[in-house]
């Protein structure tokens, strides 16, 4: 039973992930931009969602919106809201990466008649990647830790399934809730190992 | 969609449980202040065994979900302790120890920004440990990571609404409380929202200034 | 002290492609200002560069040297009066109409594509292996098969004495191995004129040779312009064609080496050039 509860939390945080690492990116870069009007719809979008309390929104978006007429399941909204709310934190991580990158390096681009592509993906973004990810890493972490909070619209996941666990085995609650906080830890560990991975594959010419 | 009268009506009541929020927000906080100290301290204990306990005690407080801690100290403690508390002093005490971890990370940053020099003049001078802790060295580390520390204000007031898990009657338990009984779903949820997004940037804003001011006293 | 500054003996003079005089100029200043605010840094210049000519911009912190060269390789835009490469102004185009408008981008790439840059910090992809670094422009831009670049590259670096550390990474080469890849990262692309920023300046002394001997070679066989900003007193003197000294963002004086390092005639140039002993 764990097992399928493990299987929904994993299911909704890699969802998840993928849309905050789509909006850390989009809205990261975007905050670089050349045209204003770019550059401040990320600003909006990056100081809105993280000025949100993701429960709050998660329940606006699940309970809430389909009185305004759209009606999300419970995984879209799970997936939703952690993923906005989350990939706000990750666009500022993105952004003051990209931002370290040595000016020196700009300079070397555009002297080499570089287009502005390629400075951004072959200079640019490989040197702020390396430094991205020890923040990125607590970030994900983070947003396993949030998919705990879609017990509360019901969503069985982990957490939830704990719960029912503790209905029938009411004696075994400590143990419970200790297992459950092992499986949460392990995954944390699993996310922290992957990083540490992905850096030393990236950092060789450090 | 959105009924003005009905709004305004039950705002005074969400007003009333947002009290809560914040009540148990600063209460959270002003325990993880301590509790952050206290484990930053310890981490740099000169003993090896103390500080592997501290490091793995904070690893794993932070690598799980305050949820699920808040459901072990609610559910669980009561049954292996003759401890029990209210729902309030239990979401004060999982926020106190969960964030406490938090900001325990940002005094070590404060405190390993102290130059070195300062712990030699004091050992010099032959201070106690004691002394060198809170008359030298924490006034200098302190200061410059107060914005830091006032972002997870902020951090710990959204989270607050986790606390309903745990019968916290706060604003979002309100929210659904008020929303059960009318059916009119979609106010009360957006007012709850719209309250935590000004209290959020209005807090923000006040940790930037803060910030602000500090990198002048401190900056060069 | 003047003999110490005087002109090495013909028989020592290297030889190489004489600047040719008559041609059209390869670059022109024309009233170029350059101002940061209130601070005026360059102030109302006029220059010009031949094809081939090797020049030396010498003069004290400040004087705006740098930022001339900067402008050149488009990093800087003028504040006033225009930069022209090969007749035509960098950053304004011609309309058909003959209306003038600011460049766009395809005007700049166009005309960036004669001018190399080297950096006082060698601003090399740190990220990138030698090889890398110097094949990732002529790929790119250019347009070379991996096997042309390469082919190219490896030649250049042959050129600057490092085809043993194609596959090193930066972080592990000295000081003068990361500018000589700098510079044949810049030349492998074949430009018109090249800015040297002052490119010892940030070596350890004893590295300050090897990349001297690399240039002096650069401009014995090459036909290439050259702009050498520098502090190297007895290296302008051996390679360059002409000098000009500058002073808060104006010409001072500018003549052959013999005339400026020889026999000085303002009060401002000796001064700076009794400082080198």
């Amino acid at each position: 039973m764990f097992a399928r509860g493990a299987g929904v939390t994993l299911k909704v945080a890699l969802l998840s992930a993928g849309v905050a690492l789509l909006m850390s990116l989009l809205a990261g870069l975007g905050s670089g931009s050349r045209f204003a009007f770019v550059r401040a719809i990320c600003r909006l979008y990056i100081q809105l969602f993280r000025a949100v309390s993701l429960l709050v929104l998660l329940f606006w978006m699940y309970f809430a919106l389909p009185f305004a007429g759209i009606e999300l399941s419970k995984l879209l909204s799970a997936v939703l809201a952690i993923g906005l709310n989350i990939g706000a934190y990750g666009a500022e991580i993105v952004r003051g990466s990209v931002a370290a990158v040595p000016k020196g390096q700009y300079e070397a681009s555009i002297v080499l008649n570089l287009s502005q592509s390629q400075r951004l993906w072959r200079v640019v973004f490989p040197q702020a990647f390396v430094r991205m990810l020890p923040p990125m890493g607590n970030l994900m972490i983070e947003l396993l830790k949030a998919t705990s909070l879609i017990y509360f619209i019901t969503l069985a996941d982990l957490t939830y399934e704990a719960m029912i666990l503790r209905n029938n085995y009411y004696i075994w609650t400590p143990y419970i809730f200790g297992m459950l906080l092992g499986i949460y830890f392990l995954l944390a560990a699993c996310i922290t190992m992957a990083i540490r991975i992905l850096e030393r594959k990236f950092t060789a010419w450090r | 969609m959105w009924d003005w009268s009905y709004a305004a009506e039950i705002l005074p009541g969400l007003l009333k449980a947002f009290r809560n929020t914040i009540g148990a927000a600063l209460a959270g906080f002003g325990l993880a202040v301590v509790i952050g100290l206290v484990l930053a301290m310890f981490a740099r204990s000169r003993w090896g065994p103390v500080r592997w306990v501290i490091r793995s005690i904070v690893e794993f407080i932070r690598s799980t979900p305050l949820l699920v801690q808040l459901f072990f100290l609610y559910y669980s403690l009561p049954m292996l302790t003759p401890l029990s508390f209210s729902a309030f002093a239990t979401g004060v005490l999982g926020l106190g120890l969960h964030y406490g971890t938090y900001l325990s990370e940002v005094y070590r940053s404060g405190i390993e920004a102290v130059p070195r020099g300062q712990w030699e003049a004091a050992k010099a001078l032959n201070l106690s440990r004691v002394k060198t802790w809170f008359s030298v060295i924490l006034p200098q580390a302190i200061p410059p990571v107060i914005p830091m520390m006032g972002n997870y204000l902020i951090v710990i007031v959204k989270e607050t609404p986790t606390l309903s898990a745990i019968t916290l009657v706060e604003v979002l338990l309100s929210a659904k409380n008020t929303a059960s009984i009318t059916y009119r779903v979609f106010e009360p949820y957006t007012i709850a929202g719209i309250l935590f997004l000004l209290l959020s940037l209005v807090l923000s804003f006040g940790v930037s200034r803060m910030e602000k001011i500090m990198k002048r006293r401190y900056a060069g | 002290m003047n003999q110490q500054l005087a002109e090495p003996s013909a028989a020592e003079k290297p030889e190489r492609p004489v600047a040719d005089a008559k041609a059209p100029p390869l670059v022109q200043y024309e009233q170029v200002t350059k101002r940061y605010g209130e601070l005026e840094v360059i102030k109302g210049i006029d220059l010009t560069l031949q094809p081939g000519e090797k020049l030396a911009l010498i003069g004290p912190s400040g004087s705006g040297k740098t930022t001339l060269g900067r402008m050149l390789a488009t990093l800087e835009k003028p504040t006033s009066g225009r930069i022209l490469v090969e007749g035509e102004s960098l950053w304004e185009m011609r309309m058909p109409s003959g209306k003038t408008v600011p460049a766009n981008d395809r005007h700049l790439r166009r005309l960036r594509g004669n001018i190399g840059m080297v950096f006082q910090h060698f601003n090399l992809f740190p990220h990138m292996s030698v090889i890398d670094n110097v094949t990732l422009a002529p790929r790119s831009v250019l347009g070379l098969s991996k096997e042309e670049a390469h082919e190219r590259a490896v030649t250049m670096l042959g050129k600057v004495g490092l085809d043993s550390k194609l596959s090193e990474f930066p972080s592990r080469l000295s000081g003068g191995q990361k500018q000589r890849v700098a510079i044949a990262r810049a030349l492998v692309m074949q430009p018109k004129v090249m800015v040297f920023d002052e490119v010892t300046s940030a070596l350890d002394p004893e590295l300050v040779g090897e990349v001297l001997a690399v240039m002096k070679e650069i401009a014995r066989d090459s036909d290439m312009a050259m702009m050498l900003i520098t502090h190297e007193m007895d290296f302008a003197r051996d390679i360059a064609d002409r000098v000009v000294f500058g002073a808060e963002g104006r010409i001072v004086e500018q003549g052959t080496p013999a005339d400026i390092f020889g026999q000085p005639r303002s009060e401002r140039l000796r001064s700076f050039l009794s400082r080198f002993g």
